[in-house]
């Protein structure tokens, strides 16, 4: 049976898909949106049983190869020593993430100039103000204005409580002279729009049970589908369609039932992440795109960037907060700009972690070599458990198109879709800001008293990040999308997620993927009447 | 299949010995072994997807030890011990881990570490909210924003 065409189809209820979806509803076109995923079940989230923590290792592990659920997909990452890291269901990657909320900074925009590295963005950060503002709102943020040091923001509640683990940072940094400053976070710290205030279950990462943390699938969901959006669940798109003018009219998926579905749409926006947008559009090909789909600059896939993460940990006399807290409480944006006598250009934003829980600590340690084995571990474990502290450095990436992201030839998901292979390696800017983050992160542990400090640098499954492979620019010959998210070889076709960043920023890029998609959707609601020009 | 027939009779006579080997019993400060039968019942009772890995350490623990790691003493279990955390890679890892999990769930060793005997969820915690006055000193440093020219 042939389905009616609908006016928008976006592909993927995340973060991007769900902000966009939202704001192009006010349009009362006919929003579909297909999701590989289904809707989440707080009563099945790991900090309501007490196995919870063993629970990230296994069918809640961050990694969709370790997870594989049948929602997921799996991706061929044995080339890249930074792992990819993902959720897809209604919500996608906030349903599985630290809610950590820093925005780009104006400087991000614009590298080139200031720096002479990659490239200026087609758009500066005061095109995404009102857009990071409608997000935080969204999304509910909390934390204190007046960071000197950040942009400035206008959370709508409080920030988290500093803890003991806060507290023993801030002295830390004082000491040094450096800069630290609550975190904006999207955990809700009163209780806003519906959802409750945090009450600090501390496991934050594999999804909130108390609804504090804030996901798309508990914020811009409801909100849409009220507004009329259709929401179709466990249906995983296989491939975009085109017609003999390279417009794009529809997409192939399979529903449910694994029975495979065409539907047709007017404009097609793609909302996958940065590592599956380019799946989708190079599983896209046609005679008439034989590269894949809005490839004719060879780019997509390409300039794959990650955010390395350089991560150190020690353990101080005191107790701190363990699990009994959202893991960030505060940044530092000391080394966010760049110093080139720090041997590196660019820059990275730094957050503290409170600590773990009991089996993490045990594992982990152990791995390290600093809990033995036999009867000292007991006396080790204690000296160890609820005295961690931690500071993770979020160092930039800077494209290099080498990294990419192509379709492997073998491994395929479960409907038979060539699975995302990744190539990637760390640059010598990357290793020189990561060494000198550790560095620095080592000092602060010290002068808190921290010992047995250990490192993870990058830390192998923190590929979190996925950006830069479909980039927006204004040449088509250097870029995928222009300057408002539309592809530059089909008129109908937009990109709304972490693919078309230009730069990564140094930063957490949550809150910009979605000011970016709020910012398409109005560009498209403000061209309705000639979108395809 | 449960996991318990996974295993063979002595697998699990060799799991249980590991385990004694990573976390003893401790009069001091009144803890279980990681061999304690309940403990071993946990493990061997959720081991689901890491059965194989598990497995595969087992069988390898058993390569070392020329035979079930149970039945050597003490002297030459340490010997095989250090081998197998050097050379077992991701399977004693696997195995190594599944101890620890069951181990620190278990309610006597959370009891003896001080902590609750529940799921973080619905109680959670309480967090002290702290002295802000320590962010006087950055507030005072200010800084500026760079900007494109």
């Amino acid at each position: 049976m042939t389905k009616d065409p609908v006016d928008v189809l976006i592909i993927g209820a995340g973060a991007s898909g769900a902000a966009v979806a939202w704001s192009l509803a006010e349009t009362k076109m006919h929003i579909l949106c297909l999701e590989q995923g289904g809707w989440m079940n707080p009563a099945e989230y790991p900090s309501t049983g007490r196995d919870w923590e063993a629970k990230f290792f296994g069918e809640w592990s961050s990694s969709p190869n370790i997870r594989g659920r049948p929602e997921d997909y799996p991706v061929n990452d044995d080339n890249s020593p930074i792992k990819v890291v993902n959720y897809n269901a209604v919500g996608g990657s906030t349903v599985m993430y630290t809610a950590h909320w820093p925005r780009l900074h104006p400087s991000d925009f614009k590298v080139k100039t200031l720096d002479g590295v990659a490239d200026d963005w087609p758009i500066d950060y005061d095109a995404l103000t009102p857009f990071f503002e409608e997000n935080d709102r969204m999304m509910g943020t909390s934390g204190l204005s007046g960071d000197p040091l950040s942009p400035l923001t206008h959370p709508p509640m409080p920030q988290q409580p500093m803890g003991l683990s806060g507290a023993i940072v801030g002295k830390a940094m004082n000491k040094l002279g450096w800069h630290w400053w609550p975190s904006d976070t999207t955990v809700a710290t009163t209780d806003y729009e519906g959802r409750a205030r945090c009450i600090n279950l501390g496991h934050c990462t594999p999804a909130c049970a108390q609804g504090a943390k804030s996901s798309t699938d508990i914020t811009y969901w409801p909100h849409a589908v009220r507004a009329g959006v259709e929401l179709r669940t466990h249906s995983r798109v296989r491939e975009i369609t085109t017609d003999e003018n390279g417009m794009a009219t529809g997409v192939v998926y399979y529903d449910k039932d694994g029975v495979e579905q065409f539907q047709p749409a007017h404009v097609v926006i793609i909302a996958c992440n940065g590592v599956g947008t380019p799946r989708l559009l190079l599983n896209s090909k046609s005679d008439r795109f034989p590269n894949g789909l809005a490839n004719s600059s060879g780019l997509v896939g390409k300039n794959l960037m990650f955010h390395p993460y350089a991560q150190i940990y020690g353990y101080v006399k005191e107790p701190t907060d363990s699990n009994r807290a959202p893991p960030t409480c505060l940044w530092s944006k000391e080394w966010y700009d760049t110093d080139l006598s720090r041997g590196f250009v660019r820059g990275y934003g730094v957050q503290f972690v409170r600590g773990a829980g009991p089996v993490f600590e045990a594992v982990v340690s152990e791995q390290k070599g600093i809990l033995p084995w036999g009867e000292d571990h007991h006396r080790v474990f204690r000296k160890l458990n609820g005295h961690r502290l931690g500071f993770s450095a979020i160092c930039e990436d800077l494209p290099e198109e080498h990294n990419q992201v192509t379709l492997d030839p073998v491994l395929k998901d479960s409907h038979g879709i060539p699975a995302p292979k990744i190539n990637y390696t760390i640059s010598e800017n990357s290793q020189k800001m990561m060494d000198h983050a550790l560095a620095r992160g080592r000092e602060i542990l010290e002068t808190a008293g921290a010992t047995d400090i250990c490192t993870n640098s990058p830390i192998p499954w923190g590929g979190w990040h996925l950006l830069g492979t479909a980039r927006m620019g204004t040449d088509p010959k250097r870029s995928v999308v222009n300057e408002w998210g539309r592809t530059h070889d089909v008129k109908n076709l937009f990109i709304v997620d972490g693919s078309i960043f230009v730069t990564s920023g140094g930063v957490n890029p949550t809150s910009t993927i979605q000011a970016l998609a709020l910012y398409i959707a109005d560009q498209m609601k403000q061209r309705l009447a000639n979108l395809f020009d | 299949m449960s996991a318990e027939t996974q295993l063979t009779r002595t697998q699990c006579d060799d799991l249980r010995t590991v385990a004694g080997m990573i976390v003893p019993a401790s009069d001091a400060y009144k803890v279980p072994g990681a061999d304690d039968p309940a403990i071993q019942a946990d493990i061997l009772a959720t081991l689901g997807r890491d059965a194989k890995l598990v497995t595969a350490a087992l069988d390898h623990l058993a390569g070392l030890a020329g035979g079930p790691l149970a039945e050597l003493d003490a002297a030459k279990r340490d010997v095989v011990a250090q081998e197998f955390r050097k050379s077992g890679g991701a399977a004693a890892a696997t195995l190594t881990r599944v101890i620890l999990q069951c181990y620190y769930r278990d309610d006597r060793v959370l009891r003896s570490l001080g902590l609750e005997l529940r799921a973080p969820f619905p109680k959670g915690y309480v967090l002290p909210d702290g002295d802000w006055s320590l962010l006087d000193p950055v507030k005072a440093r200010g800084g500026t924003l760079r900007r494109a020219p």
